[in-house]
């Protein structure tokens, strides 16, 4: 049996400590690439558990409004997956959260899948999230990351049926990512009562932590959710925080976190 | 031998196709392929098609021997495939006839659907009020500025039309809203994909409700002339109207196939649509295809006087088709498209479709170089008047462009 990947380790030893995780997400470039060390290590200080770095991407069908608008600010400063990459590379030894690279498929087919692994490698990378790679087509990025300490992170949806949601709790590795909502990542008013029927089902399916994201956007939902799974993952609160200047609203999201 | 699109797995033509989208998206890609696959073995489902594409869509359509075209280029005998005589005016509706009836097999009452020139999206919206189903378009903001009575006729018939401004505001921005509104209306809702684009199974799906198109001209030509013809040309933007005229002649090896892409301004000029003459392979909207990109995979903004063919990218199965050699693939500027809807115009009484005009100017070069005793067939996939103002301003406000 292959020793686990550091995301999960990581994701394992904190529902061993009976706490739970916190996930930021953040998109890379907004307020451009000389920002993201900054972004980074204040996340790290505020004790986060590990860090989605979002890619910008011409066309993010899994995105809604905010992380659109964020994408199209790093965009227009000239990000993209190379040179983000490139600038982590240059501060890996200050980071000791795990980062999990959140990026489309297309940029990946264009840099080259053996050269991104490679690139991710030397940045420290320990997961991916692709949001546009089912299953069905996970091989494509997986069969590269076999011998390398990258996890490839599953999503599960509120429709994916129980017999798909054993198949994918199987596949999976560093943690399962489960969407909340039918729909596009941003803030939510609310959750549909069979969420919690949905995610108590998942953890029972899985071996590894559950995480859950899309909508939670404010303490109230981290709290409200977290207590359902292993942990949640804050992507359009945290953007949005970055983007006004209101950093303090980061530690409000991470201290109402019950321990 | 070329037995062309033997799909050997999960929607792949070759190495293109495929179902990259996000999980939310599956179960409905799943339900889709399993009701089509069930109602491909019912017949009462192609009776009811059958019924509404005879009495509703007015098929068969003619294919028209263009005498006066023929005689003025001096070349192969040309004939037109009138998809535009259809109801609604292009072959749109054929697809959204028989997506929506599908929709109806599997319960969902509320239909999205993207839509670039309009006339899928006027199709879709045909279709909804005809079967009584709610009805929701994105359209790129550029396009509803372009097509503003297609707009109003979408409203006429009930449905909801929704401006996309993200992006270039064009088709490829209408398919990302499309594509978030469904995966957040997904249980209840069908997605009207107009093209042959998009994850497995709608390549195939799409696909197979416009081979009607193939069918017909096959059987038509073989009326008229006793035999097959010796050249067939259509225009591609996601390559809907090409692919089901090409279908059902792939294993004809005598027939050439000639696909042609909008050049925009120009190759050279990087403002086109053209995604196969670009060759980039790459992932858009859950499918493996050539797509217009950078050097970082950020997707490139398509351009053409034609909305209908402003996508980046083209349909899997043409990619496949290219590889292999079986269709040829050419491209013709804006300027070029508006040669050929007023050599058309003139010629024969028929204003094309600017989409359509593109496979007109490449086919009259074409056919001057074939001989008398050889047959073309032109797919005429839409007629002009949606065009009629576009066109006006692009020549100036007269025919010469004065």
């Amino acid at each position: 049996m292959m020793a686990n990947k550091t995301l999960q380790n990581v994701m394992e030893a904190k529902v061993a400590q009976g706490e739970k995780a916190f996930v930021a997400y953040i998109m890379a470039g907004d307020g451009g690439l000389d920002a993201l060390r900054e972004q980074i290590l204040f996340l790290q200080e505020a004790g986060v558990t590990a860090i989605e770095l979002g890619i910008p991407f011409t066309d993010p069908v899994a995105d809604g409004p905010v992380i659109q608008e964020a994408g199209l600010r790093a965009l227009a400063t000239g990000a993209n997956l190379r040179a983000i990459l490139k600038t982590i590379s240059s501060f890996k030894e200050e980071i000791q959260i795990p980062l999990v690279v959140m990026t489309y498929l297309n940029p990946i087919i264009a840099f080259g899948i053996e050269d991104f692994v490679q690139a991710c490698e030397q940045s420290g990378i320990s997961g991916l999230i692709i949001p546009d790679l089912p299953l069905e087509e996970a091989t494509l990025i997986s069969d590269e990351l076999q011998g390398t300490d990258i996890a490839l992170v599953q999503l599960v949806s509120l429709t994916s049926p129980q017999q798909r949601i054993e198949k994918i709790a199987k596949a999976a590795e560093g943690f399962i990512y489960a969407v909340t909502v039918n729909g596009i990542t941003g803030v939510r008013q609310g959750f549909t009562e069979q969420l919690e029927q949905h995610l108590s089902n998942l953890k029972k399916v899985s071996q590894i932590p559950v995480l859950a994201g899309f909508g939670i956007s404010n303490a109230q939902q981290v709290e409200e959710i977290s207590a359902m799974v292993d942990g949640v993952i804050v992507g359009s609160a945290i953007v949005q925080a970055f983007h006004e200047g209101h950093k303090e609203k980061i530690n409000e999201l991470l201290n109402k976190q019950p321990v | 031998m070329v037995k062309a699109t033997e799909q050997n797995q999960a929607g792949r033509y070759g190495k293109f196709g495929g179902q990259y989208v996000p999980e939310t998206l599956m179960t409905a890609l799943i339900e889709l392929e399993d009701a089509y696959k069930e109602a491909q073995q019912d017949p009462a489902f192609y009776e009811e098609l059958n019924y509404y594409l005879k009495d509703y869509v007015g098929r068969e359509n003619p294919l028209y021997f263009a005498k006066r075209l023929t005689k003025k280029l001096g070349g192969a005998k040309i004939y037109l495939k009138r998809e535009d005589l259809n109801h609604t005016g292009a072959h749109k509706i054929n697809n959204a006839l028989g997506q929506a009836l599908l929709a109806m097999r599997m319960g969902k009452k509320k239909v999205v659907a993207e839509t670039g020139a309009g006339q899928h999206g006027v199709a879709t919206a045909t279709v909804c009020a005809l079967f009584d189903l709610e009805c929701i378009i994105f359209m790129g903001k550029e396009d509803v500025r372009r097509q503003a009575l297609n707009v109003f006729r979408m409203e006429l018939l009930g449905a909801t039309v929704v401006s996309v401004d993200q992006g270039s505001g064009t088709l490829k921005d209408a398919v990302n809203e499309a594509l978030r509104y469904w995966v957040s209306n997904v249980e209840d809702t069908h997605y009207i994909l107009g093209s042959a684009l998009g994850p497995h199974p709608f390549p195939q799906i799409v696909r197979d409700f416009q081979r009607i198109i193939g069918i017909e001209t096959r059987k038509q030509i073989i009326e008229k002339e006793g035999r097959l013809p010796d050249a067939i040309v259509a225009c591609i933007g996601g390559g809907s109207n090409a692919i089901g005229m090409f279908h059902p002649f792939i294993d004809d090896e005598d027939v050439k196939l000639y696909g042609v892409e909008a050049a925009g301004s120009g190759i050279d000029t990087g403002l086109h649509a053209a995604a196969i003459a670009d060759e980039k392979e790459g992932v858009l909207h859950g499918a493996y295809m050539y797509v217009l990109q950078d050097d970082n995979g950020f997707i490139q903004e398509a351009h053409s006087i034609s909305a209908g063919l402003d996508y980046p990218a083209v349909g899997p199965e043409h990619c496949y088709l290219h590889d292999i050699g079986r269709v040829k693939y050419e491209a013709v500027t804006d300027q070029e498209a508006l040669d050929g809807l007023q050599l058309l115009s003139r010629a024969e009484g028929i204003i094309p479709a600017l989409e359509s005009s593109h496979a007109i100017y490449y086919a009259a070069n074409l056919a001057k170089e074939m001989s008398e005793d050889e047959i073309l067939v032109i797919c005429l996939s839409g007629r002009g008047d949606k065009d009629v103002q576009t066109v006006r301003d692009a020549l100036g406000g007269n025919y010469d462009g004065k």
